[in-house]
């Protein structure tokens, strides 16, 4: 039953969905499926929850490498819910001044706000920084003309470096007009434009027909990995 | 001898490309450090910013909504996060401003858990600082984050108001009086979405722009490495495209050129896209010049080799 049931509600819900593009009829059953996964997302966010804290948790207990690290995430993730649910420094809303929590989360000012604004936002920022430097380091150690291929992926990349900035300007805007194709700002518009786009439609042609059997596949049962192990 | 000595005898021995393969990567910081902490520290000073030339993809972002009358409704999804803020923020400042300069009725929406106050704070730094007399409600509501990714998107073909129930304010759709007529996403002419990745761009092409491309417009701003993705979609299913920050400081210098007072200077939050290109430039450049040196030393070392 463990496997069966879902495996039918998967049937049933992959149809209606796929039927309401093509039959009106089939339109309404779409909305309900399309509510109910609006409604199963918000259920995920709550156990995702749980499982964050009992990964944590199970981390601290075992004393694993790294379980400071735990004591933080749980510590924010504790924090952040209690001042989200308790709504902490929430005036209410000016339509219901007798509710004290019809306040949103949203508002100037509030404890959730500053949490966005002095650590989320610092924090996220900082983390995709470090990227520049990492490319960097890994664009001096890794990126070789070993071969053909990477000779041709070293001359796109200096095209689309140099082109994107205003040096393809200065090294190249002096090219005359009949030779303006030639320019590294409009070589990197043409490279974007044709071989990244001939590349992608392929690459997205493909994932789209896999996509499509596999999702046949499943609808019509004959793919179950999806439900995992467990009892039939 | 100890083990730091009998290093230090090796490395004076090796050859200049093994000392150079063998530097330590906290050079290379620091190299990218300068790089970028250069230029911004010159751009703060002097207030210069580099020319940009409108690439086509760029100016056609701009015309879609030049083109549109006043009054217009826009559909604005805010789908990224602080993480890419620095790479998208500009160009969603941009693109409010434009929207509210020509009195367009904006409609925020988000599909990311922290969108909404991306857009909150967007909306806080353009419209009621600089368009104060934009009433919302009237002039423009931000309707919050809606968790479900592609199936909001479903939902947003058939019933606006299923999909985003009430606005952040925690006010009821209907109430709304901007919103009396939108039945379902077809009801706004324009679609704009500042994407980070998924769910963004792409699936609004491949759930609401492929059922309704005769309806609506759709133009989109994106990060670099998700902007190779979106190109195939250009020019049908996206009319206008904004790659990176270099796509944001083309569109940023059209509008602050269509919006420019004679005599009254451009404030700097609308030239932040122009002022990034400057680090842009340099770190693109050391990027060029590491990989030169690296490919030395590997031509290097292959002589050696080979003798």
């Amino acid at each position: 039953m463990k496997r069966i049931i879902p495996m039918w509600i998967a049937i049933i819900g992959g149809f209606a969905m796929m039927l309401s593009s093509f039959v009106p009829l089939a339109e309404s059953a779409g909305e309900m499926f399309a509510d109910v996964f609006n409604v199963v997302a918000a259920i995920a966010f709550v156990l995702g929850a749980g499982s964050l804290a009992k990964q944590h948790l199970e981390k601290l207990s075992r004393r694993d490498a790294g379980w400071g690290y735990s004591i933080i995430t749980l510590g924010s993730f504790l924090i952040t819910l209690f001042i989200g649910l308790g709504k902490i420094g929430i005036h209410p809303n000016e339509q219901f001044p007798q509710a004290p929590y019809s306040g949103s989360n949203e508002m100037e000012g509030s404890a959730f706000g500053w949490i966005y604004e002095y650590m989320i936002t610092p924090l996220t920022s900082t983390m995709f920084a470090l990227l520049a430097f990492f490319v960097a380091s890994a664009a001096f150690r890794a990126f070789r003309a070993k071969n053909t291929e990477a000779i041709l992926l070293l001359v796109t990349a200096f095209i689309v470096l140099l082109g994107r900035t205003f040096a393809g300007v200065v090294l190249t805007g002096w090219f005359p007009d009949w030779a303006s194709g030639l320019r590294l700002e409009n070589l990197s518009i043409y490279v974007m434009q044709v071989f990244n786009t001939a590349g992608n439609r392929a690459i997205m042609i493909g994932i789209a027909l896999g996509v499509a059997a596999t999702g046949l596949r499943i609808l019509f049962g004959i793919d179950r990995s999806w439900l995992g192990g467990g009892d039939a | 001898m100890s083990s730091g000595n009998f290093n230090n005898t090796n490395a004076s021995v090796r050859p200049w490309f093994e000392r150079l393969d063998r530097i330590d990567r906290r050079w290379i910081f620091l190299l990218m450090f300068l790089a970028v902490a250069g230029p911004i520290l010159w751009i703060g000073v002097t207030g210069k910013t580099l020319p940009e030339a409108p690439t086509l993809a760029a100016r056609a972002v701009f015309e879609e909504i030049d083109h549109l009358p006043a009054r217009t409704l826009v559909l604005i999804s805010f789908d990224y996060d602080p993480a890419s803020a620095g790479e998208l923020q500009p160009m969603a400042t941009s693109l409010v401003r434009q929207c509210a300069a020509k009195n367009l009725r904006m409609v925020f929406i988000a599909l990311w858990p922290l969108g909404n106050q991306v857009a909150q704070q967007t909306i806080q730094d353009v419209i009621r600082d600089d368009y104060p007399a934009l009433k919302e409600g009237d002039d423009f509501v931000n309707m919050g984050y809606q968790a479900g990714n592609e199936a909001v998107m479903k939902l947003l073909l058939t019933d606006f108001a299923k999909a985003f129930p009430k606005d952040s304010r925690g006010e009821a759709t209907s109430n709304i009086p901007m919103l009396k007529d939108v039945k379902m996403v077809s009801d706004f002419p324009l679609l704009i979405s500042i994407s980070a990745g998924y769910p963004g761009s792409k699936e609004w092409v491949q759930y609401v722009i492929s059922a309704y491309n005769e309806k609506m417009n759709f133009v989109t701003g994106c990060t670099g490495v998700s902007a190779p993705q979106l190109y195939p979609y250009f020019p049908q299913q996206i009319a206008g495209l904004l790659g990176a920050i270099k796509g944001a400081a083309e569109y940023e210098s059209m509008v602050n050129a269509s919006l420019a007072v004679d005599g009254v200077a451009t404030p700097p939050k609308y030239l932040q896209a122009q002022r990034r290109m400057g680090p842009q430039l340099v770190a693109h450049l050391l990027m060029v010049g590491l990989i030169i040196v690296g490919n030395m030393i590997f031509f290097a070392r292959k002589r050696r080799g080979a003798a």
